[in-house]
């Protein structure tokens, strides 16, 4: 699904990531963790051609990022959804129609004549804030509604960086089960974050791989996890 | 090309949730839409000019061509016998559909802005004016001049080249910068329309950065610019054309004793003519917003 190889990225003349070898397969779930500037953020952007490689090859969906041009890679966003660590959102926009984006982007408004999003507020637990706009929100309200825009196009993979960075113990369990949810319905997580104490909750839940991002290298983390 | 063509569909059908992707900028807006319609004001009184200009080319170019004078310079004794040798030689001249003497009332008012009504024209030197037609073949210039130089000494022909050819030359040339002025007044607006869609995309960095994030194609972003500046471009370039059109309109009508400034306005179908800039200033938004879209997005890539 999306597989890195021997994958190296460098940044202003420092080498951030070395040869990086990771596959994320169908339905698994993982974890990447690591010090602060390590190049997590860096690694989850490669993994939707936000960034190319500056050596190896890095595959999603069968194709070497570097074939594809910008339409492809748009194509490729639309089966990762992407939960940012600043959670960009369209500031002028109700937050049901940045939730919507995904559809209105790929012109499936168009073809449905917009999609009833309630379902989907009523399960990140927004539904009392769909005309809210996102500046009005919460740090875990913008959270929640990054994980429902990231989702609502049934994509293959989630990639969620730092999801609970911003928010606290409580809200962060929230958004773990419904990352856990997500996966039970077979999509692939990938999770960046440092908080420990997530992922041995997430741990008890599911079986989920731990990688760790350390020395500018992808390593398989221990037990100690 | 397929950037275009998806611009183009998109241009047509219309998309509101698209045009709500991008946030509302206002002072853009506001001047995309007034360089619109000045510059498209400004292109109605260009192209205004260059047609005027054309048709006064044309008539001084055709009407004139065909008509020429011969001037009678002679002593009051000879003057009428030369007048009617001179009438003799055109009557037999190939090319010459009429040919007649002013009579001296005619020739009386020719003189009266100067001279004033009461001139005793018999009792003055006044050369005797002959009218000539030329037929649609056109005469032998040079052969008449010849042959009137040989029988009647005091004719001097006038085919009207020395004053006629500056002026229709003049009037080529201000039709030409007629033109010219359009095309600057068009390019023009495509440098502004650039600039300004060239800010607002810059302006919306963080909006292209979310839209690519949610997997927008670059066409998708790029239409929703275009369609943006095109329909303002479109909807300022109508409405400078209609005040610019109701501005000719409103201008003095044409008379004979100011028919060259007077006449600086549309007739028939020209008043057709001005109805393209509205389209043409849209086209131009169209392909600069375009052009601008392309370079941005690529910068930003």
């Amino acid at each position: 699904m999306i597989e890195f190889e021997n994958v190296a990225y460098s940044y202003g003349g420092g080498e951030l990531l070395s040869d990086v070898s990771v596959k994320l397969a169908p339905g698994s779930f993982h974890f990447l963790t690591g010090p602060s500037g390590s190049g997590k953020t860096t690694l989850m952007k490669l993994c939707y051609g936000a960034l190319l490689p500056t050596a190896g090859h890095v595959s999603l969906f069968g194709n070497d990022v570097r074939n594809m041009d910008r339409d492809e890679i748009a194509m490729v966003r639309r089966r990762v959804g992407v939960v940012h660590q600043d959670c960009q959102f369209l500031n002028h926009l109700p937050l049901v129609e940045n939730i919507g984006l995904p559809l209105t982007v790929s012109g499936r408004h168009a073809e449905t004549g917009g999609e009833d999003l309630s379902e989907l507020l009523s399960w990140v637990g927004l539904s009392n804030r769909k005309d809210a706009l996102p500046p009005e929100l919460s740090g875990g309200e913008r959270q929640r509604a990054a994980l429902a825009r990231a989702v609502i196009m049934s994509p293959d993979v989630v990639l969620a960086d730092e999801p609970t960075g911003n928010v606290d113990w409580e809200m962060s369990q929230r958004l773990l089960r419904l990352l856990v949810e997500l996966n039970k319905m077979g999509k692939t997580v990938l999770i960046a974050t440092h908080d420990l104490g997530l992922i041995r909750a997430t741990k008890a839940q599911v079986q989920a791989r731990v990688l760790r991002i350390a020395n500018r290298r992808i390593q398989l983390a221990g037990a100690d996890l | 090309m397929r950037m275009l063509r998806t611009a183009m569909q998109a241009l047509w059908n219309g998309d509101r949730q698209a045009d709500r992707v991008v946030p509302p900028s206002g002072f853009t807006a506001q001047l995309t839409l007034f360089a619109a319609a000045t510059m498209a004001f400004l292109a109605v009184f260009a192209l205004a000019l260059s047609l005027a200009s054309g048709r006064l080319a044309d008539i001084w170019g055709q009407q004139l061509a065909r008509t020429a004078t011969i001037r009678v310079v002679a002593p009051i004794d000879q003057r009428a016998a030369q007048t009617s040798a001179a009438l003799r030689i055109l009557e037999t001249t190939k090319g010459v559909a009429s040919a007649r003497a002013l009579t001296d009332a005619e020739q009386q008012a020719l003189l009266a802005p100067w001279f004033g009504a009461d001139l005793a024209i018999d009792a003055l030197p006044v050369p005797r004016l002959i009218e000539i037609v030329e037929d649609s073949n056109g005469m032998d210039v040079d052969g008449l001049r010849l042959r009137l130089a040989a029988e009647v000494p005091g004719a001097v022909l006038d085919n009207h080249s020395r004053w006629r050819e500056p002026l229709v030359k003049a009037a080529s040339r201000l039709r030409l910068l007629g033109w010219v002025s359009t095309v600057l007044i068009v390019a023009s607006l495509a440098a502004m329309v650039t600039l300004a869609a060239h800010a607002a995309l810059s302006a919306n960095a963080q909006v292209i950065a979310v839209l690519r994030l949610v997997g927008a194609t670059d066409g998708y972003i790029a239409q929703a610019f275009i369609r943006r500046f095109t329909l303002r471009a479109l909807t300022g370039a109508a409405g400078g054309t209609a005040v610019g059109m109701l501005a000719i309109l409103l201008l003095p009508t044409s008379t004979d004793t100011g028919a060259f400034l007077t006449g600086l306005g549309f007739q028939g179908w020209h008043w057709l003519v001005p109805l393209i800039v509205p389209f043409l200033s849209g086209g131009v938004a169209f392909a600069a917003t375009g052009a601008a879209a392309r370079r941005t997005l690529k910068g930003l890539a």
